[in-house]
Parts: C-alpha cells; sequence; structure tokens
C-alpha cells in the first residue's frame, strides 16, 4: 500500500490499473478527461498491460468497450453527462448482453442551461438502463468501489455493467490523501477474467440477436435476477474487501449515527460530508439527528432501507437532480420503498448545476426534517440555497 | 466480359464450406444474402461477425435460429466501426487469430454509421468492414440513404406530381475511406465473380483496415424480378454506375473496365425504382455517369443514345414482398 495525495480521477485509473484492465476506450469530456489521461500515460509508461483506444465519439467508445467485453476482456472507461447521454443507447446494449463492463461517470449536468459542474440528473436518468449504478463520496471511496466493481459486474450470479459516479470537480479534481493499493494485494481480491460466454471462433455463439416477444420477456426477466441477486453479491464484496483492505463501506448503503436516530436524511455522493458534519452537531446538541448514506442507486436497496427508516419520525431525501412538477428521483423511489410504513418523508433538492451545498445548507435541510419529525406542517419538497421566493 | 467468361478460373481455393447456411429468412434472389454469404465463405472458420441494424440481422439471427456458423454479435445500427475496434482489441489482447469482419448497410456506413467507420478507418484498425451497399434502407422499408442513386423512387422520395424521384446523386462512399490512407478499399460486384473472390481473398490475405464496398440488388426495393439481380448488377457496371476498382495502398487500378459504355437506360429499364423517371432526369443522370466514366477511367466517353425502353413488362412480382410471389 502506497499514501498517495491524487484526485480521484487519478484514483480511479489507478483502480483500472491495478484491476489489470486490458482495453479503455476513451473520449475526453469534463471532468472526466484526466481519468484517460492518466491511464494513457501508465500504458506508454509501461506500467499498466493494456491499450487505450482514442474512440471518435462516446457512443464508440462504448460500442468499443461492448465489442471487447464480448471478445473476452476486462474492459474499462469513463464518461459524464454529454458523453453519458450520447452513450445512451449502447448502454441499453450492455446490460442484456450481460458485459462486465466497469465505467465511472463524472457526475455533471447535462443539457442547457449548460455547465460543467456537477449535478446528477446524468446518470440517474439512465437507471433503468440495466447497469448497476454506486455513488462514492470521497477519492478513497472512487478507488475502492472500482475495484469492488469489477468484482460485482464480473459474478457469475450477475454478470451486468457497473457504473461508478462521483461528483465532478468536487471530487474528480481535488486532491486527497488516498492508499493505494499494490497490485499483488489487489490480484488476491480480482481473479483473471472469465473468458465462457465470450465470442471466439472455435465456440461459435450468436450474442444479441434479434429476439421476437416469445423469448424477450424471458430474458429481460433474467436480468431482472441478475440484479436482485446483486444485492447479496454487493453486501459479500464489500465484506471481503474489508477483510483484504480494512476499509468497508456498508454494502448498499452506510448507516451514520442511525442506532437511536429518530430522524435522518437518506443521500448521494459529496453531499453526504457536510450531512456527517450537520449530524454531529445535532447530536452535541442532544437532537437525535442520523444519515443514511446510500451507495447503490440500482440495485435500489428497498427492503433493507424500509428495514432500516422504519421507526425514523420523519425521513428527508437529498436530491442533486430535479424531476419537474414533483418529488426527485430518489423520493419516489424511497417513498415506494416506504410503502405501507407511515413514515413522512420529504424532499429536498440542493447543489443543482454544481452549486455548493454548505454544512448550513444541509442544517436547513435537517431542521425541516425535525420539525417534520415532531408532527410539524412543512413544505413535503423544498428547494435549498435558491434565490429569489420559492413558490 | 472476359472476366466472367470462365467462371471458375481463379475459384478453386474456395471452401466449399459456408459460414453463413441456408435456411435464413431473404427474399428469394437477395443480394445480401448471396454477397454476405460468399464473403463469408472465403473468410472462413477462424472469423468473426458483426452486423448491425439491417435485413441480414433480422433474416440471418434471430432467435432462437442462427444461419451462422461463426460467432455473430449485433447491437445497434451506427456503431460497426466500433465494435469491429472492440472486438478485434480484444482477441489481439487473448492471442487469437480471427478476421473481425463488419457487414453493413449503406445506411449503416453511408449515413448514420459514417462516424464509426471514418473513426475505425483512420485508426487502420486491423478489420475488414463490408458495406453491403443497395442503395436505400431496405429493413425499413425502402427509405431513401446518400446511396440511393439520381432518380430512384424510394418510399421518401415518391414519385410524386411535382417531385420524381431522388433529387440527389449517389455519394462516393469508396473514396471516402480511401481518402483515410487504408492499406485497401476495393468495390465488388456478384456480377463479376472472380473478382469478387479475389478481392476478398486480398482483404483477408492483408492486415489493417480493409474495405469492400459492394453493390447488392435488393429484389423488393428496387422493384426487379428474383432471377434478376445479377443481370441488374452486371448492367450497373455496365453503364457506369457501379465502377470495379481497388486501391490497394494507395495506388488505385481498375480491375474490370467495359469495353464500351451501354446507356443508362438498359439498367434503369429492369427496374421498377425507375419506372417513373423523365427523359430529363436521364439526360441528367447520363451526363452526370459520363462526367464519372471520364473521371474512373480518365477517357472521355461519347454519351450512348438513351432510349427509355421498359423491360419489366409482365414482372412476375410487384416488388412488395408482403404480396409474396
Amino acid at each position: 500500500m502506497v499514501r498517495m495525495t491524487i484526485t480521484a480521477n487519478a484514483a480511479v485509473a489507478h483502480a483500472a490499473r491495478l484491476a489489470r484492465v486490458a482495453l479503455v476506450p476513451g473520449f475526453p469530456i469534463t471532468p472526466q478527461t484526466t481519468i484517460i489521461e492518466q491511464i494513457s500515460e501508465f500504458i506508454n509508461d509501461g506500467e499498466m498491460d493494456a491499450e487505450f483506444i482514442p474512440a471518435e465519439s462516446e457512443h464508440s467508445v462504448m460500442s468499443v468497450a461492448i465489442g471487447a467485453s464480448a471478445g473476452g476482456v476486462r474492459t474499462f472507461t469513463a464518461t459524464s453527462s454529454q458523453g453519458l447521454a450520447l452513450m445512451y443507447e449502447m448502454l441499453f446494449a450492455a446490460a442484456p448482453s450481460r458485459l462486465p463492463i466497469v465505467m465511472v461517470n463524472a457526475n455533471r449536468s447535462v443539457g442547457a442551461a449548460s455547465g460543467i459542474w456537477t449535478e446528477h440528473n446524468d446518470s440517474l436518468p439512465v437507471r433503468e438502463a440495466g447497469w448497476l449504478q454506486a455513488y462514492v463520496e470521497d477519492g478513497q471511496e472512487a478507488l475502492d468501489a472500482t475495484l469492488q466493481a469489477f468484482r460485482i459486474a464480473e459474478d457469475a450470479r450477475v454478470r451486468l455493467p457497473v457504473m461508478v459516479c462521483m461528483d465532478g470537480f468536487i471530487l474528480t479534481h481535488t486532491v486527497e490523501a488516498v492508499d493505494v493499493p499494490e497490485r499483488a494485494e489487489v490480484d488476491r481480491f480480482l481473479p483473471r477474467f472469465d473468458t465462457t460466454n465470450t465470442l471466439v471462433p472455435s465456440d461459435p455463439m450468436v450474442m444479441s440477436p434479434i429476439v421476437p416477444p416469445e423469448f424477450a420477456m424471458e430474458m429481460r426477466y433474467q436480468q431482472d435476477r441478475a440484479m436482485q441477486a446483486s444485492l447479496e453479491v454487493i453486501k459479500e464484496v464489500d465484506e471481503e474487501f474489508a477483510g483484504l483492505f480494512g476499509r468497508r463501506y456498508g454494502g448498499l448503503f452506510e448507516e451514520y449515527r442511525m442506532e437511536d436516530a429518530e430522524y435522518a436524511m437518506i443521500g448521494l455522493g459529496t453531499w453526504v460530508g457536510a450531512a456527517r458534519e450537520v449530524v454531529d452537531q445535532l447530536r452535541a446538541e442532544g437532537r437525535k439527528a442520523g444519515l443514511i448514506k446510500l451507495r447503490f442507486v440500482r440495485p435500489f436497496p428497498a427492503t433493507e432501507l424500509r428495514e432500516a427508516l422504519k421507526d425514523m419520525k420523519a425521513v428527508g431525501v437529498f436530491e442533486r437532480s430535479a424531476s419537474f412538477n414533483g418529488f426527485g428521483p430518489l423520493y419516489t423511489e424511497l417513498r415506494s420503498a416506504m410503502y405501507g410504513t407511515d413514515v413522512p418523508i420529504t424532499d429536498h433538492f440542493g447543489g443543482i448545476g454544481g452549486r455548493d451545498i454548505t454544512v448550513p445548507d444541509v442544517r436547513e435541510m435537517y431542521e425541516v426534517v425535525e420539525r417534520r419529525s415532531r408532527g410539524e406542517r412543512v413544505n413535503e419538497c423544498t428547494w435549498h440555497g435558491l434565490r429569489g421566493e420559492q413558490g | 466480359m472476359t472476366s466472367v467468361r470462365s467462371p471458375v478460373a481463379g475459384l478453386r481455393n474456395v471452401s466449399r464450406e459456408d459460414m453463413l447456411v441456408h435456411g435464413h429468412g431473404a427474399c428469394p434472389g437477395c443480394g445480401y444474402a448471396v454477397t454476405a454469404r460468399n464473403i463469408a465463405k472465403v473468410l472462413g472458420p477462424q472469423t468473426v461477425v458483426y452486423v448491425p441494424a439491417s435485413c441480414l440481422t433480422v433474416f440471418s439471427a434471430t432467435y432462437p435460429k442462427s444461419a451462422w456458423r461463426i460467432p455473430f454479435l449485433y447491437t445497434a445500427f451506427e456503431n460497426t466501426g466500433a465494435i469491429i475496434t472492440g472486438l478485434k482489441a480484444a482477441y489481439r489482447r487473448r492471442g487469437i487469430e480471427a478476421n473481425v469482419v463488419g457487414m453493413a448497410g449503406d445506411g449503416g456506413s453511408f449515413d448514420i454509421g459514417l462516424q464509426a467507420l471514418s473513426g475505425a478507418a483512420e485508426r487502420n484498425e486491423d478489420v475488414i468492414y463490408v458495406c453491403l451497399d443497395n442503395e436505400a434502407y431496405m429493413n425499413t422499408g425502402i427509405q431513401r440513404s446518400s446511396a440511393t442513386p439520381f432518380g430512384a423512387w424510394t418510399t421518401t422520395t415518391p414519385a410524386g406530381l411535382e417531385i420524381q424521384g431522388n433529387r440527389r446523386f449517389k455519394k462516393d462512399l469508396a473514396a471516402i475511406v480511401a481518402q483515410h490512407d487504408v492499406p485497401y478499399v476495393a468495390t465488388l460486384s456478384v456480377a463479376h465473380f472472380t473478382d469478387f473472390v479475389k478481392k476478398v481473398e486480398k482483404a483477408k490475405s492483408m492486415s489493417g483496415f480493409r474495405f469492400l464496398h459492394c453493390l447488392t440488388p435488393c429484389i423488393p426495393g428496387w422493384r426487379i424480378e428474383p432471377s434478376r439481380g445479377v443481370s441488374i448488377d452486371r448492367l450497373a457496371v455496365e453503364t457506369g454506375m457501379w465502377t470495379l476498382y481497388e486501391v490497394e495502398h494507395g495506388v488505385p487500378r481498375v480491375t474490370y473496365r467495359p469495353r464500351k459504355m451501354l446507356p443508362v437506360t438498359e439498367y434503369l429499364g429492369l427496374q421498377g425504382r425507375f419506372k417513373h423517371i423523365s427523359e430529363e432526369d436521364v439526360r441528367t443522370l447520363q451526363s452526370w455517369l459520363c462526367r464519372k466514366w471520364k473521371a474512373h477511367y480518365g477517357e472521355e466517353v461519347e454519351e450512348p443514345p438513351c432510349v427509355i425502353a421498359r423491360k419489366d413488362e409482365g414482372l412476375g412480382h410487384d416488388g412488395d414482398p408482403l404480396h409474396g410471389l
């Protein structure tokens, strides 16, 4: 293990190197670009035995990744925002073809009003593409989650692609201390790429043919079962990872000061850092606040979350992605998971378009949730840090 | 037409073993099926094929059946150049010898797939890219592509009261690919079979990016009789609508030259897709062809006399696949 002072982008490039990735197609897009730059340097310096394919678009990046994974090699790529949007079609080809591609998505706002700053409205809208989606809190977790992603994706019970999402700039360009494992340590965690069910001339097979309605439904069902199976695999892999590297992330989600909590918030990404701070403040004041850091949006750990939150007097959901005319995507997911309980849920938008989320902002969110937990009437849906009046 | 007089000359080494076997669902006389079958046959069992959205995918690989004896992959429409890049890279990494071939249509190569094709060509990927060109989006029901010839009827260039047929000339895709400075570009026709086989064999023997552009008649799309595909392909060459050449490491070479230019009406008259064509459009097309002939063969050609003589009276098939034969 070596402690390095690096960005999360460099950390995931190290993860790809340590995972013995054989092929990396890539196309530049801010704030992902330094990942493929770092990987190109590793390759050209002889530190990584892989090929970098400079594809001419993100659509082609995902197509090259699909070809390579179908041809039987461990494949990694990274993208962001508009790039992910351009890949959209091919995301839906990778998953049913059961190709264990791992991709890092540097979360960035997509579409107009154009910005390059963090927002989750690039990755959350593609949560139905059949990929697992993990979100990380810091550079160390970016590296660790990427290593875990290969194990989860390639597990015979899963065989699905995994997207590791991390907040643009806040993580991608922020230098932190990151423990980078030795290759031998990673080799003990990650076996060689399993080449069964890959396309080779010695064993001809048709992959992704046209599938009529008589059969397509069963294939979708198999995808559904694989996604369901990944819930357990994620937990197992996190435990094994903890045994080897001494770091654990709670599997599907991490509970922070939830033991005797009366109300809690749940959210994704770097927001969690500020939320931990706020929970500590509230606890110091004798208020029973808790926090759930959600790691996986797909599979969505509905049963586990329901169990963790069923005794709360109120739960607040943090969203860095808007659903227009209503609640955010995570609220909708959680509300469905909590159906039948009488736990009140409030929705909190913040950090949209990359706006900073400060500790006072998160404190304001928690205050709303706490008031709701006391039975007070509050807005079910609040935009925090908005300039001007909220209608 | 000396090159077709002895159809077996030069074909002795071609395997008798098909990689795309019978029993698939192509229309009788389908140019795609004949071309894909013979290319796969020459490439042999150490081959992996990618086919984007096209008739070929539908008729050869609809679950649970497949007519392929080699590995087959399909995912989308516009990514042939990229998928074959990834496949070949995987085999390179694994030390597996395989011809990686993409077989895309004209829409999948000229239009929606042009970017991925250009990317793979520019990177000089070690793959064979086959464009099976039937001059329109046939799989979706005969819509115009940038490969559709001037004047041709398609469902999106109908013969209307004001505008009749496609108003643009066919894009020269092989020239565009050749401009990427790739090792091999060749144009093929099933009517010139020895030439066809030689070019596929040459492509197989080389490495780097190889592009085979094949004119493949479409029975319902061209509104032709199922038995006429090969004769029409031959007339395409004799009239200059299609030219046979190769560009090897940047050096162009004509592989077959007609003795004299036949009037384009010889070609048009056999096809229902040109049934509506006006005399003015015939003249326009003929002069365009004469300019193309000169550019291609390097000599002026006298404009042959065009007479619209219908030769398709009493066709056994109206061209609509739903009407049967």
